[in-house]
């Protein structure tokens, strides 16, 4: 499969609802409408065509900046409906020319890009409370049922043609790539047997059926479906989350480039590139000045919260190094700042979650961006060296590393513990990072609540929250040495030992997302069946019927 | 119900006494397929008997028989072609290979597929024609009307047949839903667009039996190329009945044609309007219309679906024995595509293209006709001639699909093609028109309505003014 010359084209995930090229948000009282309508040449690369609303990484860009901004600009809304402006069709998913043109890697990263979506707009359901009903008012194919599979209610149209489908298996020989086959049984439970048939027919399923076998909640004659629709509305709302106004805008960014040209810097946030390495420094600072103590103040500081605004960095900075900085293998996380005003950061914003939605939502926030984390598929080692306090929040940033490095020296580097890494930012199997760390030892995890003090290295190293101390002598040394050897393994060896060792402990819908589905997807998307040269994928819309090598593994 | 699925009343060259798996399905269909006539079919004249023809064996010769029968008591049957010996498939990947007797796993859902969007079309068309008994411009035309009608029904059967018999379960709802779906209806609608267009008067039924039944004949010669032979066979069978449709659509453009250019001559100054006939013009937006809707049914002009149909062997070209070459593997198909807002010439793979190369037998045969017309009105020393429009011109699917195109097929904006919308395509009032012409029947054998002429002959060689309709 050739790939696309403008691969290396930097992608930017800046979005606003007044620059959308394919949605319209449109918000009527608590009920915030947002229609797809993909522009046909409005993609974000050239050499395909977005034809019948499918969807490249710039439309996704679009929906997630969406539901980011739903969560903070406006409280008022109770109820998303999720539809689409073209007659007779929802969405036919992730346009395949566009992934026949891609590279493997940029193929795995818009995935994982997408399905993270897919998990925020379950997140925005089950934890924002604003409830999310799908409006299929045309046929929702592959990746067009799977973003459907991710809001609560579905309502399909029932006209004698719109269906929902998952034809990737019989039409174009790879899995429906956005979490479709998990949703279907683990979160929509659907019979086996019947996801297994519903899989296999390219033309999918439609009306009475469709809800008889649990694929949608209600199908709605044509005539009559904006009034159901409103019904279904109606019933939601009731179950949504009160939340008062105003909200808060999300305002630009500001990176820019480092001075040396190698890296960009934002207010909390720099990354500092070592292309020659391939590794990128990345460190998070924690905020220059006290953080307010009252929901009130916290509203005056909306957007420039610490809190909120330095993981908007790290979210930022993360989706730089995976999209246009693929040969950076290895991500070295640092931080920096004052251990007090970052524990007493956190401490507010605990306390104020349980009654303010804006605290809680930067809460969410920063849960789902250490999630990302957790996600990428990039080694990472935490170093802290010289001067360095790490405390709560930031220290899950040490927790999520494959490795970590701590100088043991008099005066040196120190670890302090605090609520936040006690629960509140739990990864994708449910569990917090230290409780994923201590799988063996859930009492250690209780008795570590308790270690309230700084640590030192030696300590830390005992408590077992660090990996290697070493001394001021060997300290360079050993750390250079750990990155080049790490820098010089296999990367696909290193993605699947590192996926297989982060998420250890119970499986969730996320992680079978990400660790089965996804692990299946990549190893198709690889195979000659796929991709060959007479792969489904490779001949799909070309005259040529796919050759398919028989041999199961 | 038992018994009802017998050889007497069902004829049929498939051995349908010795299938018993075969006869207790029809026999559960065949009570909806009544109800579904009753209900959907021609409105009145159900009691009536109608001299009509039936079907009754699959010999070139003395395949149908004519007298005179109620609709409902219609027999119905299940004919196939003769099968070709030694058949093998003719086109795509699989050439040269045995065509295929059953359904291949792998093809099942697309076979079934192309068979139940053909398959709707018959009930569809028999929908959409139902009210027009009470306006009829003779009995002879009324029972041309009835006549296609049983036969669209017969039609549906053939289909049923292939849906039960190869298809199983999915083939049998696939068979019920074709009797549940509704010409027109928005909650469940017949599949393709032009099914769901209402028509309302007998010009649009001409102009319908002319062109959107021509699509039938070319989607049915392209699936008689089919390697699963018993679609092939049953679909060389239906274009036997399929040729009277367009001959009832060619005359009745003709014979209103003769009678506008009749009123013309002993009128020269005036509009044909005032005499009660329809203008030349507005002949021609119908035909716009019609022809329009029906190059629509091709689908898209590139088209992985029919590179796929193409490929595995399943729908080939009309006449596929006389190209050359069959896999049409490496060659391509030149046709003009809009990109940047311009017309571009692009080189597209041909088997991407087989919607197109399908598309262009029927424009070539569809002006056989209106060449026709044109004769009529040279030869009448009128100066008028008809012209189908360009095949890019009021398109709801493929690359012109809503774009604005003149008849001549230039690009417009959509502002110009608005303005000149109401001279290309009818308007409210030429529909008002016609309506006011056509809104009494005639029932009185061998009289004509006004605006039409007779036919130069009556059916199986009865005169015109024959009784083709008993009245009481
Ligand atoms: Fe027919
Ligand atoms: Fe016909």
């Amino acid at each position: 499969m050739a790939e696309s010359s403008t691969d290396s084209l930097p992608i930017s995930f800046d979005a606003h609802p007044s620059t959308y090229r394919h949605w319209t948000l449109d918000l009527q009282g608590d009920v915030a409408t947002l229609a797809m309508n993909v522009v046909e040449d409005g993609g974000l690369r050239p050499g395909y065509v977005l034809k019948l609303n499918s969807y490249d990484l710039g439309v996704d860009i679009e929906l997630a900046d969406a539901i980011q901004r739903l969560r903070f600009e406006h409280p008022e809304v109770k109820v998303l409906v999720i539809t689409s402006e073209k007659d007779k069709i929802f969405c036919s998913g992730a346009n395949i020319y566009m992934l026949g043109r891609s590279s493997h890697a940029f193929k795995v990263n818009f995935c994982k890009y997408t399905n993270e979506t897919r998990l925020y707009l379950e997140d925005l359901a089950d934890h924002t409370g604003i409830k999310t009903l799908c409006a299929l008012n045309g046929t929702a194919s592959g990746g067009g049922y799977e973003l459907a599979m991710a809001c609560e209610h579905i309502v399909l149209t029932e006209d004698g043609n719109s269906a929902v489908s998952l034809p990737e298996v019989p039409l174009l020989g790879v899995l429906p790539g956005t979490g479709g086959l998990t949703r279907l049984v683990d979160k929509r439970k659907v019979r086996r047997d019947l996801a297994d048939a519903f899989s296999t027919v390219a033309e999918g399923v439609r009306g009475k059926r469709a809800v008889e076998w649990g694929l949608v909640d209600e199908s709605i004659p044509r005539s009559r479906f904006q009034a159901g629709l409103q019904a279904s509305v109606e019933r939601l709302r009731g179950a949504a989350t009160e939340r008062s106004g105003p909200g808060v805008a999300l305002t630009p960014l500001t990176p820019r480039r480092t001075e040396d040209g190698h890296g960009v810097a934002w207010e909390h946030v720099t990354l500092r590139l070592d292309e020659a390495r391939r590794t990128a420094e990345l460190e998070l600072r924690g905020p220059r000045a006290a953080q307010p103590e009252t929901a009130s103040a916290l509203r005056e500081l909306g957007a420039s919260t610490w809190a909120l605004q330095a993981f908007r960095e790290l979210d930022a900075a993360m989706l730089e190094l995976r999209f246009n900085h693929q040969h950076i293998g290895l991500w070295i996380l640092k931080v920096s700042g004052d251990p007090a005003t970052v524990l007493a950061a956190d401490a507010a914003l605990l306390k104020l979650a349980s009654s303010d939605w804006f605290a809680k939502e930067i809460l969410l926030h920063m849960k789902r961006v250490l999630k990302r984390l957790d996600l990428s598929a990039r080694t990472l080692f935490a170093i802290l060296g010289e001067g360095v306090a790490v405390a709560g929040s930031l220290a899950e940033l040490v927790f999520a590393a494959d490795r970590s490095f701590m100088l043991d020296a008099e005066g040196g580097p120190t670890l302090q513990l605090g609520p936040m890494n006690f629960g509140p930012l739990p990864m994708s199997n449910g569990l917090t990072r230290l409780q994923t760390r201590f799988l063996n030892d859930p009492a250690h995890v209780e008795a570590l609540r308790r270690l309230t003090a700084p640590l030192s290295a030696g300590e830390a190293l005992r408590q077992g929250l660090v990996t290697f101390t070493p001394d001021d002598i060997d300290w360079e040394d050993e750390v250079r040495i750990a990155i080049e050897e790490r820098a010089a393994f296999s990367p696909d060896a290193l993605t699947g030992m590192e996926a297989s060792l982060r998420f250890a402990g119970p499986e969730t819908l996320e992680t079978k997302i990400f660790g089965r589905l996804s692990a299946w997807q990549n190893w198709i998307f690889q195979r000659p069946n796929a991709v060959g040269e007479r792969g489904a994928l490779t001949v799909y819309g070309t005259p040529e019927r796919p050759s398919f090598d028989y041999r199961r593994t | 119900m038992s018994n009802i699925a017998t050889n007497e009343k069902i004829p049929n060259n498939v051995n349908l006494a010795e299938d018993r798996r075969l006869q207790r399905a029809l026999e559960q269909w065949q009570p909806s397929f009544l109800d579904w006539w009753r209900e959907m079919g021609p409105e009145g004249f159900q009691l009536q008997d109608i001299f009509l023809r039936t079907a009754i064996s699959a010999d070139t010769d003395g395949w149908a028989h004519f007298d005179y029968v109620r609709m409902p008591e219609y027999r119905w049957g299940i004919f196939l072609a003769d099968p070709v010996p030694n058949r093998t498939i003719g086109f795509g990947d699989d050439y040269g290979k045995p065509v295929w007797q059953e359904v291949p796993g792998e093809h099942r859902n697309a076979l079934r597929r192309l068979i139940v969007t053909q398959g709707d079309t018959e009930p569809a068309s028999v929908e959409q024609q139902r009210f027009l008994g009470k306006t009829c411009p003779s009995l002879y035309d009324l029972r041309n009307l009835f006549q296609v009608n049983v036969e669209e029904g017969r039609h549906l059967w053939a289909m049923v047949y292939l849906l039960h018999s190869y298809f199983g379960r999915d083939g049998r709802e696939e068979a019920e839903a074709l009797l549940q779906r509704r010409s027109g209806n928005p909650d469940n609608p017949r599949i393709l667009g032009a099914f769901n267009a209402p028509m309302q008067h007998w010009l649009s039924f001409y102009m319908f039996t002319y062109f959107t039944d021509r699509d039938g004949k070319y989607q049915l010669l392209a699936l008689a190329e089919s390697s699963f032979d018993p679609l092939s066979r049953t679909t060389r069978f239906m274009l036997t009945e399929e040729a009277h449709h367009m001959f009832v659509g060619e005359t009745g453009i003709l014979r209103i044609v003769e009678r506008t250019a009749e009123i013309m001559k002993q009128h020269p100054s005036d509009d044909p309007r005032r005499h009660g006939v329809i203008d030349l013009p507005t002949i021609q937006k119908y035909m716009n219309y019609w022809y329009s809707l029906s190059l629509d049914l091709f689908g898209g002009e590139v088209s992985s679906n029919a590179a796929h149909y193409f490929a595995s062997g399943l729908k080939g070209r009309a006449h596929e024995d006389r190209f050359e070459e069959h896999s049409a593997l490496d060659a391509y198909y030149a046709m003009d595509v809009l990109e940047d807002g311009k017309l571009t010439r692009e080189e597209v793979a041909l088997r991407n293209a087989m919607n197109e190369v399908l598309r262009d037998a029927y424009v070539e045969d569809s002006q056989r006709g209106v060449d026709k017309f044109n004769k009529l009105l040279t030869e009448a020393g009128i100066d008028f001639q008809f012209k189908l429009p360009s095949r890019r011109f009021n398109r709801q699917v493929g690359l012109f699909a809503g774009v604005p195109v003149s008849v001549e097929g230039e690009l417009l904006t959509q502002a110009a093609w608005d303005a000149r919308r109401d001279a290309w395509l009818p308007t409210e009032a030429d529909e008002a028109y016609i309506h006011h012409l056509m809104s009494q029947p005639v029932y009185e054998p061998g009289k004509m309505a006004h605006w039409i002429a007779p036919p130069k002959r009556g059916i199986k060689g009865r005169p015109v003014d024959f009784e083709y309709v008993r009245m009481d």
